[in-house]
């Protein structure tokens, strides 16, 4: 399980404080799959990157029972001089398994052949995400986060994604960040959307995406 | 490990320089003032002068300089709730430490062997006087690297403060030389003492060293607390990329 509560997050910037998150609950149990809506901007990167405990909330509590993966993302959490390889060795040994047994899964599926011994910021943007992806189902979590991964490469690798996560994870719970609402039907039961700071979670998909769509016109920084 | 490869790559000598880097350092320092001998002033041992005084010099130098904005091109790696704020400098600190001892014993060994330097008087002092210089290196990073993360004023002001202090840190002179007054206001400085302790025990009753390692210990640990306290502030406003 994890519980947000009161979750507040406000950022320094040269206009004076923003509060980019004000008072935030959100519950998500065991094999829960929750979206949440927002427009660009909206706080939904931020709220992820919370979740998972690499920012920390200005005010507010975040209780988390399970293991809880990184923010999946296109790039990020990557050392951009190590090969594929060495950051591979990295995840593994933060995260606490083995790594020999992993490089075959990852070199087939990246499939990025002799590069995965190159460091990463020689790779294309496409490299890179398949690599990141790669790398992030070498780890088992209970509850991944994702942030719009799944647009990235193309058809048939999204496809190999598509099945790794939705397939074979089916049972884990997962929160999805997207602005797209067709991504969010397709995968998640319940949906929370944030308009300016605050969060309203909806238990009906429908309900939530006229909700979002009313609010879609408003501008996010008042 | 990690920023032992990513420092210094995977090709030819890769990681040696990491000792090989203040050897050189040191080496050149050290054939300067041989060279310049007659300038200092007293019957000690030229090379052996100049190895204890700028591998001291080195110890506490280069780790807060590593550690400055260590964060900023480590924000990649923060996206992992178990990779903190203090395992990026730990690890530079680290590093930078097992730098600068190897280089250290490696040219004393080396200097004793070609017979350029006599063996130490007594090595356990060299020893305390070393560690305490490298926890004061230590804290100085956590609270170098805290406040550049707050404001780039830090790391533009370390280089310049650095330079200053590195005539002023007791490399280059034992304070038993200077006129007394000079005496009371250069012992404020904590890296001081533990050069002057390093010495005692290289060069034993030759010298007459001044030195109080309670004082150091407790500027250490003021230093090191307020090290902690940065990095705390820091860790909590450090904003992933």
């Amino acid at each position: 399980m994890i519980q947000l509560t009161n979750v507040v997050k406000r950022y320094h910037t040269r206009s004076g404080q923003i509060t980019v998150l004000d008072h935030i609950n959100l519950h998500i149990a065991q094999g829960e799959k929750v979206g949440i809506l927002g427009r660009n901007g909206a706080g939904k990167s931020t709220l992820i990157r919370m979740i998972s405990g690499a920012e920390r909330p200005t005010s507010g509590n975040i209780t988390r029972d399970m293991s809880v993966s990184w923010p999946l993302a296109f790039g990020g959490a990557f050392q951009g001089s190590l090969t594929g390889l060495d950051n591979l060795r990295f995840i593994c040994r933060v995260y606490g398994t083995s790594t020999e047994d992993k490089i075959p899964f990852v070199q087939e599926f990246s499939e990025l052949g002799k590069y995965l011994r190159e460091p990463v910021k020689t790779y294309s943007s496409g490299m890179r995400a398949r690599l990141a992806f790669a790398i992030s189902m070498v780890v088992e979590f209970d509850c991944f986060l994702i942030d719009e991964i799944i647009a990235v490469g193309d058809a048939r690798f999204h496809e190999k994604c598509q099945y790794e996560l939705f397939e074979k994870r089916k049972d884990r719970a997962m929160i999805l960040v997207s602005h797209d609402p067709g991504f969010i039907r397709e995968h998640c039961q319940h949906a929370s959307v944030l308009v300016r700071g605050k969060m309203t979670s909806f238990d009906d998909l429908d309900v939530a995406f006229d909700y979002y769509n009313e609010h879609a016109s408003e501008t996010t920084y008042a | 490990m990690r920023e032992v490869i990513t420092r210094y790559g995977r090709h030819n000598i890769g990681f040696l320089w990491l000792f090989v880097e203040p050897m050189m350092f040191t080496l050149g320092v050290t054939t300067l003032w041989i060279l310049a001998g007659a300038a200092h002033g007293s019957d000690l041992p030229i090379a052996a002068f100049a190895l204890t005084g700028y591998s001291t010099v080195l110890l506490w130098r280069n780790m807060p300089g590593r550690c400055s904005g260590a964060i900023e091109s480590n924000l990649s790696l923060m996206y992992h709730r178990h990779v903190k704020v203090i395992d990026i400098f730990a690890s530079r600190i680290l590093l930078e430490m097992a730098g600068t001892t190897a280089s250290f014993i490696t040219l004393a060994v080396a200097f004793t062997a070609v017979g350029l330097i006599e063996p130490p008087e007594d090595i356990l002092k060299i020893m305390l006087a070393w560690c305490m210089l490298a926890w004061f290196g230590a804290a100085l990073s956590l609270l170098v690297g805290g406040l550049s993360e707050r404001t780039e004023i830090i790391e533009k002001l370390w280089h310049p403060t650095s330079y200053l202090l590195f005539p002023l840190s007791g490399a280059a002179f034992m304070v038993d030389w200077l006129p007394s007054e000079a005496q009371e206001f250069i012992l404020f400085l904590p890296m001081v003492h533990s050069v002057e302790l390093l010495r005692e025990g290289y060069f034993g009753v030759a010298v007459h060293a001044h030195y109080d390692m309670a004082y150091m210990g407790v500027a250490n640990l003021c230093l090191t607390l307020l090290g902690i306290s940065q990095v705390r502030v820091v860790s909590r406003t450090v904003m992933p990329e």
